[in-house]
């Protein structure tokens, strides 16, 4: 994983409550044994106008004009701003890559599903919760001023809007410090076996039909 | 005074980082479920680090996803579905991990095999790449969906990196009525929490409702908990779990099976436990629920309507809902059963258990389906379900009413293999999503009960299953 370093970047807001990972990333595209090049098809149903498939090429097919992301004053957006109960639906982990491979970066939004929070945290994608009445505030700026950016500086817990406003945001310390420092959580916990392994004897000791 | 989801917690923690109760926790995994979709990622990082599976005997895999529900004897013709069940085989046999192939009886959706295997056991942890993990609280574990990277971080060191959840009790109190399921209850509750009501808390479902249900009953209540928002659904244990769970293959016999039940009667919530929420509904109140929008959450009884955006005053749901008519379709106002269908399936890790067959095919005997249904389908949860089926003749009484009858999968819940709607269709589905997309590009979902599903596919349209109870 790469380490987490303080950006400025351009938000692209995506005004919909309840994005699911269905909408995030189709299932056709769920069939890849791949990590990589789902961004190509995030939000395929709502950028392209016709329908995709594994293997098309992207350049050929017809965009809609409509969709926020097809916008040209979005493009190179590195920050989406959503709205409540982001990410809801499947445990995919092909929705957080699919939204890193886009080029996103951070995404802001009052709430996230459970599992999409989490997943984000282990590839470097950092999901950030802000306050309903910060985030409506947000959606009116980016949609109000061109090349809307703000800086996010986690080790500060910190968003920057361009006035130097400044809206701080929880983080749990030990998914801080992994992101911080692009730490790989499995050489961590690995470095508990001995603990682990007395754990599971200990469990094998009182629960042995677990172990048959 | 501990809740079940507290038992269940502090009975494998491997590591803590502090004694503070919010801080990141190294938790033991019992049980590690695995399918072709979510898998594939976890085993190449794995083998790239030079790491092999900390405990081969936790893992159960099984292909359900892309598997074709027609015959099977000539393979998977769909090249990229090929590929994803092919890479599961081989690195199931590679490593040697007990895996359920596609020709197997046993073969199924993971979370229907689990349990009917009795790989899946109270007081265990249980975790899959695959939200509906959810489904396995039913027999009082800890049993919750988890990412590719997790999956490979349980691979690689039986354990999880979490946060303890907040706890809710969803206690339903009551006798349901006929014709009133456990699918009926999760939509109940989701109408009445949300779909984010749940996020952050890990739900158990109690009073005397739930205690009536049966195992297939407490499973589908536990798999929609994940649609409610809680990463984890739970229910007590009691004599009915321990009957389901006697004689079945993975399941302990002889003296271990006496000590694994003292052990399992302790799990439950004790009686003054304190729970972070509390919800309370009345059984009795509990109508035929159907679904008429994009989301879960978006649902009334058989004898409501369509809802109108234009009486709506908050300006993000007004939005919200008109954006759902107009991809569903639906004209404000329509009552429920006024519309007309073109599909019906019955399948899916929420409702694919013999049980709702059962209730299935004791609305359609003797009837058939309305001529409007383009195709009505019946998948089986798993070989071993189709087996016991047709056994009971099911499978006749199905095939009469002019019903299609399909070998195991997940099907059409998410359309990933060849079953699905074509843009525009229509469909009562007993599955667990309505999203958009969800059973085809375009496509209607309606989430309903299996008996809500066979009454609307021999009407045409959605009408009140309690009717047929002549
Ligand atoms: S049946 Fe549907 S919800 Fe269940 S595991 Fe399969 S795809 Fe997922």
């Amino acid at each position: 994983m790469n380490k987490f370093h303080t950006f400025t970047g351009l938000v692209a807001p995506l005004d919909r409550a309840n994005v699911d990972t269905d909408a995030i990333i189709p299932k056709q595209f769920l069939k890849s044994i791949k990590r990589s090049g789902f961004g190509q098809n995030l939000f395929d149903e709502w950028r392209y106008l016709d329908h995709g498939e594994p293997g098309m090429d992207p350049s050929k097919r017809e965009l809609n004009p409509e969709f926020v992301l097809n916008k040209p004053r979005y493009q190179g957006a590195e920050i989406l701003l959503a709205r409540a109960n982001f990410g809801c639906g499947s445990s995919r982990e092909h929705a957080p890559w699919s939204l890193q491979d886009y080029g996103f970066r951070v995404i802001i939004a009052p709430s996230f599903a459970d599992i999409f929070f989490n997943n984000c945290f282990k590839i470097g994608l950092l999901p950030i919760i802000l306050d309903t009445g910060t985030v409506d505030y947000l959606f009116d700026a980016v949609k109000t001023i061109d090349d809307y950016q703000l800086t996010v500086d986690l080790q500060n817990q910190a968003v920057i809007t361009p006035k130097n406003k400044v809206f701080n945001f929880d983080v749990d310390a030990f998914r801080k410090h992994c992101l911080l420092n692009g730490l790989d959580e499995i050489g961590l916990t690995l470095q508990h076996a001995e603990k682990i392994k007395q754990f599971e004897q200990k469990r094998r000791n009182e629960q042995p039909w677990l172990f048959a | 005074m501990q809740t079940l989801y507290d038992k269940l917690w502090s009975q494998h923690v491997v590591h803590a980082e502090s004694d503070d109760s919010d801080s990141m926790t190294l938790i033991y995994i019992d049980r590690h479920l695995v399918h072709e979709v979510t898998s594939p990622q976890a085993f190449e990082s794995l083998k790239l680090a030079g790491r092999k599976p900390w405990r081969l005997n936790s893992i159960l895999a099984v292909a359900d996803h892309n598997v074709p529900t027609t015959d099977r004897s000539h393979g998977i013709h769909d090249p990229i579905s090929r590929l994803q069940v092919d890479t599961l085989d081989q690195n199931c046999d590679e490593l040697g991990i007990t895996e359920f192939k596609m020709n197997d009886v046993r073969q199924g959706i993971v979370h229907v095999i689990g349990p009917e295997q009795g790989a899946t056991l109270p007081g265990m942890t249980v975790v899959c790449g695959d939200s509906h993990t959810s489904t396995h609280g039913a027999f009082g574990c800890l049993a919750f969906g988890i990412g590719t990277s997790e999956v490979e971080h349980v691979l690689a060191t039986q354990c999880l990196l979490m946060k303890k959840s907040k706890t809710m009790q969803i206690s339903v109190e009551g006798d349901l009525g006929w014709g009133i399921t456990a699918k009926d209850i999760a939509l109940a509750i989701i109408g009445e929490i949300g779909t984010a009501g749940g996020t952050g808390y890990a739900i158990e479902f109690s009073g005397s409702a739930i205690r009536a249900l049966s195992m297939e009953g407490r499973m589908t209540l536990c798999n929609m908990a994940i649609e409610a928002g809680a990463r984890a659904g739970m229910v007590a244990v009691d004599d009915i779990t321990i009957n389901y769970i006697k004689g079945r293959p993975f399941a302990p016999q002889g003296e271990l099976w006496d000590k694994a039940v003292v052990y399992w009667r302790t799990l439950h919530s004790d009686a003054d436990a304190i729970f972070d929420r509390t919800v309370t509904l009345d059984a009795e109140q509990i109508k035929p629920q159907v679904t008429w929008g994009t989301s879960p959450e978006m649902v009334t009884a058989i004898d409501g309507t369509v809802p109108d955006p234009s009486h709506i005053a908050d300006e993000g749901k007004r939005h919200d809902i008109e954006q759902a008519l107009n991809y569903m379709g639906l004209r404000p106002n329509t009552p429920i059963r006024q519309i007309m269908l073109d599909k019906i399936f019955i399948g899916s890790c929420t409702n694919s258990r013999i049980e709702d067959l059962r209730a299935a095919a004791q609305i359609v005997n003797g009837k058939h389906i309305a001529a409007n249904i383009k195709q009505a389908l019946v998948v089986p949860g798993s070989g071993l379900v189709k087996k016991q089926a047709e056994q009971e003749g099911l499978d006749q009484i199905f095939l009469s009413a002019g019903f299609e009858w399909r070998e195991p999968g997940c099907s059409m819940c998410l359309a990933m293999n060849d079953d699905r709607l074509a843009a525009g269709e229509r469909c009562a589905s007993t599955s667990n999503r309505n999203f958009e997309g969800r059973q085809g590009p375009g496509g209607r979902t309606h989430l309903v009960s299996p008996a809500m599903a066979a009454a609307a596919a021999i009407a045409g349209h959605f009408v009140d299953v309690r009717e047929m109870n002549q």
